[in-house]
């Protein structure tokens, strides 16, 4: 049984010249296609959201361009490469969130680049692919299911970025950096009794978080997030203006280019992290569930990817790169829609930016990487 | 289990993975299944709500002001206008640099330092797609330059706004009044909805009046806007209704010859039409330009007005209160015979002095000598004072009071301009509530001169006059002669409205009064005579010199020597012609000495322009 993806496979050959391209590249045909969707529904939208600047939808093609590349570039590396390289690059991670922290650039009230002269990058970002690559590398090492000593190693290796992430402050990329690595523990087949235990302990720490580690303006998202109407002008403002966009939209939409809200600036954000409630506003619902669908199969499609590896380092990598990718979803629609607080995790593949694009189409060049690993099973 | 993870148990791990993959993959079906809910009540259920919500948003109501409505004199000459003036804006959103922006400008537009200070003041305050002033008034010629250069400006532009102006400047500023920025005070009083854009009010006179008539109608526009508040499209329009256009029963050419006439002194005249209630001339001396109060006026300017001692801003016309002296006189006349205390020929020994039995206190006559024996008519003329002394202690105060009030004395006219007062006409009961002192006989006396508690402001006495002019008839004074909605329609007229007459006087009596206030001008002891002397028409009046400081028992007044805030108030009240009278008047002089020798003259000059032919009568009478 184990055997079995792998097998079929071999069993039915290349039958067309695409399938050829893409096995030469190790690409996955279905994933790529739903990537493909996805940016070319967030180019759509990122034309209404920006005012239809073209200006702007050409920057973004550019960064998706790039960050297409970056995944053509990663798939092409092999699942043990980048297994022996996941130590090094989690060092490199960490002296550089070091660094941002000493010398960092400070940038909307928050220290997270660094400038190396000839590019500046956010460590952060980095990390969300190193912290997973470092917990998998430590837990391949050792048979399946983890014992609790590895365990708590192994939260210490995504604790520590997390904090420092934490403290630049990103809440947003922490909980994403963090999620990943807990995914891995998930997919190493951490029992779930003590997962369930872990989120108790969680839980409990929301308030010692709340009152030692939180910036007050984080204290006064989480505020604002309970209450938005508090502060309509302010803090809640946000959360306000995204609901009546989304709200306004209605079950059909008011149509591609039509919706007010976003059209006539109401809507702050739009074209990065709220971006989701333009979408909502001139989809309506409808669009909305064919858009988390569209999401929902990438996820599924990843977590096969991760159930068909043959390499305990590769499953669960696969596994957690696909559910940080959910992750981003969850918490980018749940604050668009007012359920979470704004912790600025930007619409995976659909808001305009590039760091956050090309980290996660590194994500998915590592996906494709082991989908296409053909290697028979090692060891 | 507890073995279990040492042994490498490949398929146990694939099982593992497989089974996680698939807990995974529920979790998140289960989660998007959550999230589809929760956009469920937002764009189903709750649609609604927040539909209107965005329509909120978006559609705005912006109010355009009206046109405030203009006002003219009797005869169409503008007292008070809106002229196009034309200031430079900046929106700062559109400026690249607004440092050189601001130093390009001042090649073809002077810009002060004030100017830019507070520019930027004002810009700090403003959203940046705010234009925001950084010049007002602009001369003609620096419109025309920038408007050549106006594409080296993007984001500067040329607005016209209208201005309120008085063309005439401080002629009749007292009665026309002036508008200015509503203040805090006045946005908690002024309807919000109606002032939505209106940025000025009428603070005096007319303008502030008749604000309801000038104001008019607040115009709406429905306009699509975006966060920055920018206008996109516009949904709807109501037009404003520009405010009536309001027509005074002032005589402009008759005021600046009353103003002229006054030149000098600080002081007021009243001239009523006798027929209508009219008012044709209001003048209260000294005046200020009421332009400088339009857009604010600069603090120098604004000291200078208000440490004046001459109070500038005071409208003395109607708000002025003084003694009223021997103008009241024809008034005790009517009241005297009307009572049966005195007939026209009753005479009385004036030796100068007054005194009450059992009194040592004397009252003196202006007249150390006195008028020997004097009937009514004599002692009218020459404005002798024992003669009314002892007439105002036949009739005793009681009988005295509410007579006086029937002429209008303490009681405001109902005159349309705000700030009228009532003037004093004392009682026992007004004496009572207000000094908290019973009434002396002595009171009583001095009250029969227009002396002591008695006062009068220069309005009423000019009423007072033409209700004898006019034998007793009562008409209300007033100031609007009429409106007009728009410039060039149909100018409705307001009636003249008649009040109580004094009906129950008898003819002879006025009769006799009224041939008093003749000798008063024509008799060849006449306090008034050198006034008359070759006017083409009759007059009727009255002296009067009122004392604004009281001299000891022995004391002899002497202008010069007097400070002049001591010195004595002239005072002057007249109508013409004496048959069919049309005008009467009431003029004041303050500290301006003898009534006969300055007020009168100003009185003339005054009739003159109105009703001598000879003279220039170009916009006169109409």
């Amino acid at each position: 049984m184990a055997y079995y993806g792998y097998d079929r496979r071999q069993n039915n050959p290349p039958t067309s010249l695409s399938r050829m391209i893409l096995q030469f590249f190790h690409l996955d045909g279905s994933l790529l296609i739903l990537i493909s969707l996805l940016c070319g529904v967030g180019l759509l939208v990122l034309y209404s959201a920006s005012g239809e600047s073209v200006r702007i939808v050409n920057r973004q093609a550019m960064h998706l361009a790039a960050a297409y590349a970056g995944m053509l570039l990663l798939a092409q590396v092999s699942p043990q490469t980048l297994q022996r390289w996941s130590p090094w690059l989690f060092l490199l991670g960490l002296l550089a969130l070091l660094a941002v922290l000493l010398f960092g650039e400070i940038g909307k009230g928050a220290q997270r680049w660094i400038n190396l002269g000839f590019i500046r990058f956010q460590p952060s970002e980095m990390m969300k692919l190193a912290v997973p690559m470092m917990v998998a590398w430590y837990l391949s090492a050792f048979a399946m299911p983890p014992r609790s000593m590895r365990i708590l190693m192994a939260m210490l290796l995504v604790l520590v970025p997390c904090v420092m992430i934490g403290m630049q402050p990103d809440l947003g990329t922490a909980i994403l950096v963090g999620s990943a690595g807990f995914f891995v523990l998930f997919f190493a087949g951490m029992r779930l009794r003590l997962i369930a235990g872990l989120l108790v302990v969680a839980g409990t720490m929301v308030p010692v978080m709340w009152y030692f580690f939180m910036h007050a303006y984080q204290r006064q998202r989480v505020l604002t997030f309970l209450n938005p109407e508090s502060d309509p002008l302010g803090s809640g403002y946000h959360i306000i203006q995204s609901k009546i966009a989304i709200g306004s939209g209605g079950l059909y939409g008011k149509g591609w280019l039509n919706g007010s809200q976003s059209q006539l600036d109401f809507l702050p954000e739009s074209s990065t992290d709220f971006i989701f409630a333009v979408f909502g506003e001139e989809f309506g619902w409808f669009g909305v569930v064919m858009l988390l669908l569209l999401y929902l199969l990438v996820v599924i499609r990843g977590l096969m990817i991760a159930a068909n590896s043959q390499d305990r380092y590769a499953r669960m990598l696969a596994g957690s790169l696909s559910m940080t990718f959910f992750v981003y979803l969850v918490v980018n629609v749940g604050m668009v829609t007012g359920m979470l607080p704004v912790v600025g995790v930007p619409l995976p593949l659909v808001s305009y930016g590039g760091t956050s694009a090309v980290t996660l189409m590194l994500g998915f060049g590592i996906l494709m990487s082991i989908q296409s690993d053909r290697r028979l099973l090692a060891r | 289990m507890a073995r279990r993870d040492r042994i490498r148990d490949f398929s146990g791990e694939a099982r593992v993975i497989r089974e996680r993959a698939i807990l995974a993959g529920l979790f998140c079906t289960v989660i998007i299944v959550v999230l589809l809910a929760r956009l469920f009540l937002l764009q189903k259920v709750n649609h609604e709500h927040y539909l209107t919500l965005s329509t909120k948003n978006r559609v705005r109501l912006m109010a355009i002001a009206p046109t405030r409505g203009q006002i003219f004199d009797r005869n169409g000459v503008i007292l008070a206008q809106n002229l196009p003036s034309y200031r430079l804006e900046i929106t700062a959103e559109e400026v690249t640099s607004m440092e050189e922006t601001l130093q390009q400008l001042q090649q073809y537009v002077s810009l002060s330092e004030r100017d830019i200070k507070r520019f930027k003041k004002l810009n700090r305050r403003k959203r940046a797609s705010e234009g925001v002033p950084v010049r007002f008034n602009m001369s003609d010629q620096e419109v025309a330059r920038f408007s050549v250069h106006r594409h080296l400006f993007p984001g500067v532009e040329v607005v016209v706004r209208l201005n309120r102006s008085y063309p005439l400047k401080e002629l009749a500023v007292h009665t026309v009044g002036y508008v200015g920025r509503i203040n805090e005070r006045e946005a908690k009083v002024l309807n919000r909805a109606r002032y939505r854009s209106t940025t000025h009010t009428g603070k005096t006179g007319i303008e502030k009046y008749y604000e309801n008539l000038l104001h008019g109608q607040v115009g709406f526009r429905q306009v699509e806007v975006n966060v920055q508040g920018r206008v996109v499209q516009e949904l709807d329009k109501k037009a404003p209704l520009p405010g009536k256009n309001l027509y005074l029963t002032l005589n402009s050419g008759l005021q600046a010859a009353a103003e002229k006439a006054l030149a000098g002194y600080s002081g007021a005249a009243a001239v009523v039409d006798v027929r209508t209630g009219e008012v044709l001339a209001l003048v209260s001396k000294p005046t200020y330009d009421p332009n400088l109060f339009v857009n604010g006026i600069s603090q120098k300017n604004y000291d200078l007005l208000r440490n004046n001692d001459e109070r500038p801003l005071f409208n003395r016309s109607v708000s002025g209160q003084y003694p009223p002296g021997s103008t009241i006189k024809p008034m005790m006349g009517v009241i005297g015979l009307e009572e049966g205390v005195v007939s026209a020929h009753d005479r009385v020994f004036c030796s100068g002095v007054y005194r009450l039995p059992n009194e040592a206190r004397r009252y003196r006559d202006w007249k150390r000598s006195g008028h020997g024996l004097v009937d009514l008519e004599q002692s009218i003329a020459q404005s002798c004072d024992v003669y009314f002394y002892d007439l105002a202690l036949k009739l005793g105060i009681d009988r005295l009071s509410p007579f006086m009030q029937r002429f209008g004395f303490g009681h405001r006219t109902g005159i349309d301009v705000p700030g009228e007062a009532s003037g004093i006409m004392p009682s026992r009961a007004w004496k009572k509530r207000h000094r908290k002192q019973s009434w002396y006989p002595g009171e009583t006396i001095i009250t029969g001169i227009g002396q002591g508690y008695m006062t009068a402001t220069p309005l009423q006495l000019a009423v007072a006059t033409s209700v004898i002019a006019s034998k007793g008839r009562r008409v209300q004074p007033h100031l609007l002669m009429g409106s007009q909605d728009i410039l060039g329609g149909e100018v409705k007229l307001s009636s003249s409205q008649l009040l109580t007459p004094l009906n129950d006087i008898k003819a002879q009596t006025w009769q006799a009064v009224i041939h008093s206030m003749e000798s008063v001008m024509y008799a060849p002891r006449g306090t008034g005579r050198r006034s008359a002397l070759n006017a083409s028409y009759r007059i009727a009046g009255k002296t009067g010199t009122a004392q604004v400081y009281s001299l000891g028992q022995d004391e002899k007044y002497d202008a010069k020597t007097l400070a002049y805030k001591l010195r004595d108030h002239a005072l002057f009240v007249a109508f013409a012609p004496i048959k069919n009278p049309k005008i009467a008047l009431a003029v004041i002089a303050e500290h301006g000495g003898g009534g006969g020798s300055v007020a009168a003259p100003i009185a003339r000059k005054i009739l003159d322009y109105y009703l001598d032919e000879r003279a220039d009568s170009s916009a006169k009478e109409q």
